[in-house]
């Protein structure tokens, strides 16, 4: 793998490698090949990698919103807190939430503290901004899409459902965030790792980036 | 650039000859207004690949690669398609009972069970096996697919089922947790569409269950209106003939069945017989060999390995580019020239099909008798039709004559242009065209020898029940808000009651869509209707029977439902699979008087 790397640096025009390595994950999994790896930033400032750091090997709750959003936002971030509330401290430890702004050019990370602070969010659900079009890659890979293009620049389309995924066993589902919380937690725990997991061959072959995938 | 997948190579393929495509197109005079108004062109400047997959294929950055596969290219009609095989009963240990027996998963008593076994016997018992097995050959180019199966067979076992004979399917659960790819969730819920099934053997999707359990549904293969109809079993204008059977599981059930839960299921009676040979009043309609039911799917295969592909971040509705006939990929089926009844049953997860038998021979379409919609023979049979169209969970019997055909070669061709899980674009292709793009099923070659035909179809079946006052009307409105599915603008919860039904009454339930720009198959489980109007017109001669799927575009359809027999919960929903697992749907209860 790495002489592989080193090798397509080699033979890659120095500009557009350094872009590529940018993106190129660091981690192998069954998503790593499918998700950006793009910068962004948390509600504390920190500086994190999508799919190094918040997907891998994760079983995850994602939703997408904006601060100063009304209508559906606020009862399903009231719902989430609920959520939260009631999955204690399994947040931040073996299942972890994410919302992830749709506004970012407005949504700074301290915009964003602002509303965890306003929202009594507590730590293991981490809030993110970034730049505009990596978080819209971001959007369209999980599946936040309307087909009608004027619906699909509405970042009102894009705020109703959560996507609730495990990267372990690559089982992914997306469910209405104004689900009743015990309905979204039964959910989340559908997805959970069975105790006798194995990862069989299959997964094992589309765990591989694309770089280790000809032969 | 050795670190360029194949994928990533082909989107970069995909992109210049895009670019190229539209280059040409602006020379011809299109504005980039035309182009989008055509829908060749997305907003973002990228030409719409006609590959029919996901919107998210529409990647404006090209940044980084897709998980949209296109399947590795097969050659049509290499294999013949298979026949169903023909559930055989099993004595099942322990016996099934009113209330669940030891290893049986939770359910509520049978409904009726002691008075229907008082009068019509211990029933005839089935087991079904829901495993995960391998080495079933979709297309000898592709690889052996691991897939869930029922008795290891795909489709699942074909039930040949008689009124006044009652069944207990016992769905074994055999599977692992989770499907290999990572899609498919290992617990279970079967659903026998459009069974006049109690609640607690309906597969109400949140009674599902996990391996080792299983369940004893209890089929009584009455007609509905027993009660009102006692003498004769029910109401003789009730009569179901052709169903099928699919994993319900809530959430899951465009995975389970993309992998493969699904079966049919075939209901005969004194008049539908299964005997084309039997004198009037008996309807004579072609049998055995020449009653061919035939499962229709699209799928899709990975490009790399091969194996069966789920889009798990699909929302709007998958399309596959292979098409499927009885679990094979564009198989052919040699056929005598004579007549046939084929029931259509479109297995989905999301394509609406319009079909055409095209004589390739004579270059011509062969015209056709549509005998059944929904599984259920029309008062009369709607004849010289040269298409039917058919989405997902629609069952169309047709009746197909191919004498004077000898030596021809026939190819059921689907002409409907759909490009995404909105709906189709409302564009028949050209015959060429559509062999073009591929969208081909079958291939019929009419090289057996003739052996006889004693086959007809009546002049009328039976007529419907007759339509009368309602006791109460609701209207529920199919809509889309902030990238959800909703039915009045709610989204599915098991434990709320939409709507409580008195047991006996009339309902007028009126279907609208709001969605802007989408259809859905909206299935009504338990009691079939009668589509009394669509926008207000009266709906095409094929929807004139009773059915249990209405297709909703853009419009409002106004139902006639009557609940009788069994109370308990039961949903509605989208049968777009993918809508359906995201909330389309909704609970309603029938309770006694």
């Amino acid at each position: 793998m790495k002489r592989r790397e080193m090798l397509a640096n080699v033979l890659s025009p120095s500009k557009s490698v350094k872009k590529e390595d940018d993106l190129r994950p660091k981690k192998h999994g069954a998503r790593a090949n499918y998700f950006p790896n793009f910068l962004l930033r948390t509600h504390e400032g920190k500086a994190v990698r999508f799919y190094d750091d918040l997907i891998h090997g994760k079983h995850v709750v994602i939703n997408m919103m904006y601060a100063d959003c009304q209508g559906l936002c606020p009862p399903i971030t009231a719902n989430l807190v609920k959520v939260q509330e009631l999955l204690k401290d399994r947040i931040g430890k073996d299942i972890f939430m994410y919302s992830i702004t749709l506004r970012p050019e407005q949504d700074t990370p301290k915009a964003l503290n602002e509303y965890v602070k306003m929202h009594h969010v507590k730590p293991g659900w981490t809030f993110l901004t970034g730049r505009p079009a990596d978080i819209d890659v971001i959007r369209r890979k999980l599946g936040f899409v309307d087909l009608d293009p004027a619906l699909d620049k509405d970042t009102k389309s894009h705020i109703g459902l959560l996507r609730i995924g495990n990267e372990l066993t690559d089982m992914w589902i997306a469910t209405p965030g104004i689900s009743k919380p015990k309905n979204v937690i039964k959910r989340i725990l559908w997805l959970e790792t069975p105790p006798d997991y194995q990862p069989e061959n299959g997964s094992t072959q589309k765990a591989k980036p694309a770089s280790e995938k000809k032969k | 650039m050795a670190y360029i997948s194949k994928r990533d190579r082909r989107r970069e393929k995909e992109r210049q000859n895009a670019t190229k495509n539209r280059r040409e197109l602006i020379a011809e005079g299109f504005s980039r207004r035309d182009l989008i108004k055509m829908g060749l062109i997305a907003s973002t400047g990228m030409l719409i690949p006609k590959r029919g997959l996901s919107a998210r294929a529409r990647d404006p950055y090209a940044r980084i690669p897709l998980d949209d596969p296109e399947s590795p290219p097969t050659d049509p009609w290499l294999e013949e398609m298979p026949r169903m095989q023909i559930a055989t009963p099993v004595v099942l240990t322990p016996t099934p009972d009113r209330c669940p027996v030891p290893g049986e998963a939770p359910r509520a008593c049978h409904q009726r069970w002691d008075e229907l076994q008082a009068r019509y016997g211990p029933p005839i018992t089935y087991q079904n096996i829901a495993a995960q097995t391998s080495g079933h050959i979709v297309h000898p180019q592709l690889p052996p697919q691991t897939l869930w199966t029922y008795n290891n067979q795909i489709p699942g076992p074909l039930f040949h089922s008689f009124y006044g004979q009652r069944n207990v399917v016992r769905f074994r659960n055999n599977l692992p947790a989770i499907g290999i790819d990572g899609f498919g969730k290992g617990q279970i819920s079967t659903h026998l569409h459009n069974g006049h099934t109690a609640s607690e053997s309906d597969g109400f999707p949140t009674d599902f269950y996990a391996a080792p359990l299983f369940k004893d549904h209890h089929y009584p293969n009455i007609r509905a209106g027993y009660d009102q109809f006692l003498a004769t079993g029910g109401d003789h204008r009730e009569t179901l003939n052709t169903l099928w059977y699919h994993d319900h599981r809530v959430d899951f059930t465009a995975q389970n069945t993309y992998k493969g839960l699904a079966g049919m299921y075939i209901l005969f009676d004194e008049l539908d017989s299964n005997n084309e040979n039997a004198p009037p009043p008996q309807f004579g309609l072609p049998s055995g060999e020449f009653d061919v039911p035939i499962m229709f799917q699209d799928r899709v295969f990975d490009e790399d390995n091969g194996r069966l592909f789920f889009d798990k971040f699909n929302l709007d509705g998958i399309l596959g580019d292979k098409f499927l006939a009885n679990g094979k990929i564009q198989p052919f089926f040699r056929v005598r020239p004579r007549k046939y009844r084929f029931r259509w049953q479109n297995a989905g997860p999301s394509r609406f099909y319009q079909f055409f038998f095209r004589d390739k021979t004579a270059n011509q379409d062969v015209p056709f008798t549509v005998i059944a919609n929904d599984g259920n023979l029309l008062p009369t049979p709607v004849l010289n039709q040269f298409s039917v169209r058919i989405a997902v969970a629609e069952r169309i019997d047709v009746v197909v004559d191919f004498a004077g055909r000898e030596g021809h070669e026939i190819v059921l061709q689907n002409r409907l242009e759909q490009e995404d899980g909105r709906k189709p674009t409302g564009d028949i292709l050209s015959p060429g065209e559509t062999a073009a793009i591929g969208q081909e099923n079958i291939k019929f070659k009419v090289n057996l020898p003739f052996t006889g035909d004693n086959s007809r179809v009546p002049a009328a079946f039976r007529p419907n029940p007759p339509l009368e006052n309602v006791d109460a009307i609701r209207e529920w409105r199919f809509d889309r808000s902030g990238g959800n599915w909703t039915i009045n603008g709610e989204i599915f919860d098991e434990d709320e009651v939409r709507a409580t039904v008195i047991q006996g009454n009339a309902e007028r339930w009126i279907l609208q869509n709001s969605s802007g720009g989408w259809e859905h198959p909206v299935h009504i489980h338990f009691e079939e209707f009668q589509i009394i109007s669509r926008n207000g017109n009266a709906p095409p001669p094929v929807e004139r029977g009773r059915k249990d799927v209405a297709r909703l575009g853009d419009e409002n359809i106004r139902l006639f439902m009557r609940f009788r027999d069994f109370v308990g919960k039961y949903p509605m929903h989208c049968h777009n699979t993918i809508h359906e697992d995201h909330a389309m749907m909704l609970r309603w209860d029938i309770v006694a008087p």
